[in-house]
């Protein structure tokens, strides 16, 4: 057991490194761009009036003048301690921003994992068993064929079939337009809700599915199951008894290790959508160099994704009855 | 027939494909920009078989203009990443335990950002541009292919015309160069193929966003997201066709990587 919590702790001083890297690489990566803090801040003409004395004034002032390792040692204890700066689009606390847009994905994000994940672990399951028959076919194909698609185009498929065409669902933001905050009911909520959460679910699936196949595979050709169908078990019972709990492991870690895609799936489906989550502010803060936001949204999908790894990792450990008595190190 | 032959005819057959749609995207690399305000908003029929847009523009040639530098970008930032990871991949199996540890650090960094927020960061930090969109693609699609290379280098180190050659007192860089290299072209080759459909699939993704190739150029991305405006107006062509070819031909790098990687393997003669 020793090992085990010795095994976890490093994995967790990893997770702390690796988000420490994180955030001096995307500091990095900002430094490199050219769009000029002052600039962006008090705009091109109020700077093009001031005086070189005013100028120096406000780079003493905001430290743009310190160098870059004084800078990020200041950004991130900062950011630490809460205060991640004001976004320049939207003029208010980049924190307050990201805990809008978070409550916003974070419905999204959790549905979209536990229904892909759900989902292909049973299409998984039902076409290793059914090897080479039409429904392994067909599921094989379909997997094969999400994996190809582009996530947004999928989302724009969903959008002119269910939106415009049936009309069933809205066609984009996450509540009605024109309606106080108040008002909106959960029901409104709900059909804004679906199309995003539908196409990120589906896109996710491909993966999972196509792993759980490969393994499912593995099962049936397995000593047991051969035993067990000698023995004449069959179907659901046969898959209830011997087959679940060993494709279960694979496909739980997988999917925890999955978070970062689709987070980067999000990314893309909330702004065909125009679904106010993290993964929008991401695309708006990009594309209107807003940097705080960015780098703050950066840092925290990274935090998800990471988490998601971490978390991957310890379950495996944990759940898996041969590696959690120790021997097998990975 | 037997699977090598199935598997030759795939692999020659989706590569004729592809290159037919790189040839007539430089084909048409004039009438994908030509506008004819006389032929607006036009349904596919005979003479616009994927319709017009609402310019006039063709969305035929635009299509398959917009492949054709999809696929260009593709292959020259999966080539550079490829080599990356070849490099690196290498390096971390034969240099020792702390190159490895480091570069098996880097692969966790670089696959901790999701893919697409870091394309974001580099293309804002690079601007934003054919030369952003390539370095990006190119610095964050190695890793996988590094640890496939790495693993196969590792496990060739103990085989026994190796050991001799080190004992035989051969430099490192020989080893790698007369016997490493050889061993890995192979893998190497057929996951340089397979990293195609996701350098192409991520540009079109980015370029969507509205980070990549710029606005005039008629990318895949670009053709979808101007045609997110005329969705609701029912001009339905606008983004399906495109879409359709993006993964068609997404779909065909892969199926050349499976069918490269099938006729590469000497043991599936058998099958």
């Amino acid at each position: 057991m020793r090992d085990t919590w010795i095994r976890i702790g490093k994995k967790c001083i990893r997770f702390l490194l690796l988000l420490f890297c994180t955030s001096i690489a995307a500091f990095a990566l900002m430094k490199c761009s050219p769009v000029d803090p002052l600039q962006a801040n008090v705009g091109q003409t109020a700077l093009g009036s001031m005086s070189a004395e005013q100028i120096e004034k406000l780079e003493t002032y905001w430290g743009t003048n310190a160098s870059p390792v004084q800078q990020y040692l200041a950004w991130i204890t900062d950011f630490l301690k809460g205060d991640m700066g004001t976004s320049l689009l939207y003029r208010q606390p980049v924190s307050q921003v990201i805990a809008v847009r978070l409550a916003n994905s974070l419905p999204l994000l959790l549905f979209a994992w536990a229904l892909s994940g759900l989902l292909g672990v049973m299409l998984g399951a039902v076409a290793g068993m059914r090897r080479g028959k039409w429904c392994d076919r067909l599921i094989r194909g379909y997997s094969l064929l999400i994996s190809d698609t582009p996530a947004f185009w999928v989302a724009m498929l969903l959008l002119i079939v269910f939106g415009v065409w049936l009309g069933w669902f809205p066609i984009g933001m996450s509540v009605p337009i024109g309606v106080a905050a108040s008002e909106v009911s959960l029901a409104e909520r709900i059909s804004h809700f679906v199309l995003p959460a539908l196409t990120l679910s589906l896109t996710g699936t491909a993966n999972i599915t196509l792993h759980t196949r490969e393994k499912m595979i593995e099962v049936m050709d397995s000593d047991y199951m051969l035993f067990a169908r000698a023995g004449g078990e069959r179907g659901f019972r046969l898959f209830w008894r011997h087959g679940l709990r060993n494709i279960l492991l694979p496909a739980i870690t997988l999917q925890a290790a999955s978070i970062g895609e689709l987070i980067g799936g999000s990314v893309l489906v909330e702004q065909v959508f125009s679904y106010p989550g993290l993964g929008q502010a991401a695309v708006q803060a990009g594309l209107g160099s807003d940097m705080p936001l960015l780098m703050a949204v950066t840092l925290i999908c990274a935090a998800l994704a990471a988490a998601g790894n971490l978390t991957a990792d310890i379950l495996y450990g944990l759940v898996d009855p041969r590696i959690r008595k120790g021997g097998a190190q990975r | 027939m037997t699977m090598r032959e199935r598997s030759l005819i795939g692999l020659v057959g989706a590569m004729f494909f592809l290159l037919a749609v790189g040839i007539g995207g430089i084909y048409f690399a004039d009438v994908a920009v030509a506008t004819d305000f006389t032929a607006k908003n036009i349904a596919p029929c005979l003479a616009h078989p994927f319709g017009t847009d609402w310019m006039g523009r063709d969305m035929f040639a635009r299509t398959l203009r917009g492949l054709a530098l999809s696929i260009g970008l593709g292959i020259v930032s999966a080539a550079v990443s490829a080599g990356i990871a070849l490099i690196l991949g290498i390096a971390a199996a034969v240099l020792g335990k702390k190159v490895d540890a480091v570069i098996s650090f880097l692969i966790d960094l670089v696959l901790g950002i999701p893919h697409i927020l870091l394309l974001i960061l580099v293309t804002v930090a690079l601007g934003r541009g054919f030369f952003g969109v390539a370095v990006g693609i190119a610095l964050t699609h190695w890793p996988a292919l590094t640890r496939v290379i790495r693993a196969e280098v590792i496990q060739l180190r103990e085989s026994p015309y190796i050991q001799v050659a080190e004992k035989l007192g051969k430099s490192k860089w020989h080893l790698i160069r007369r016997h490493v290299i050889p061993h890995v072209l192979p893998q190497f080759l057929v996951g340089t193929v397979l990293l195609f459909p996701h350098a192409v699939l991520h540009e079109s993704s980015v370029t969507f966003l509205g980070f990549g190739l710029p606005s005039n150029q008629p990318a895949v991305g670009n053709i979808l997201a101007e045609s997110m405006r005329y969705l609701l107006g029912g001009q339905w062509w606008l983004a399906v066709f495109p879409g359709v070819f993006l993964t068609i031909v997404t779909g065909l790098f892969y199926a050349v990587g499976q069918n490269l990687r099938k006729l590469t393997d000497p043991g599936s003669v058998h099958d």
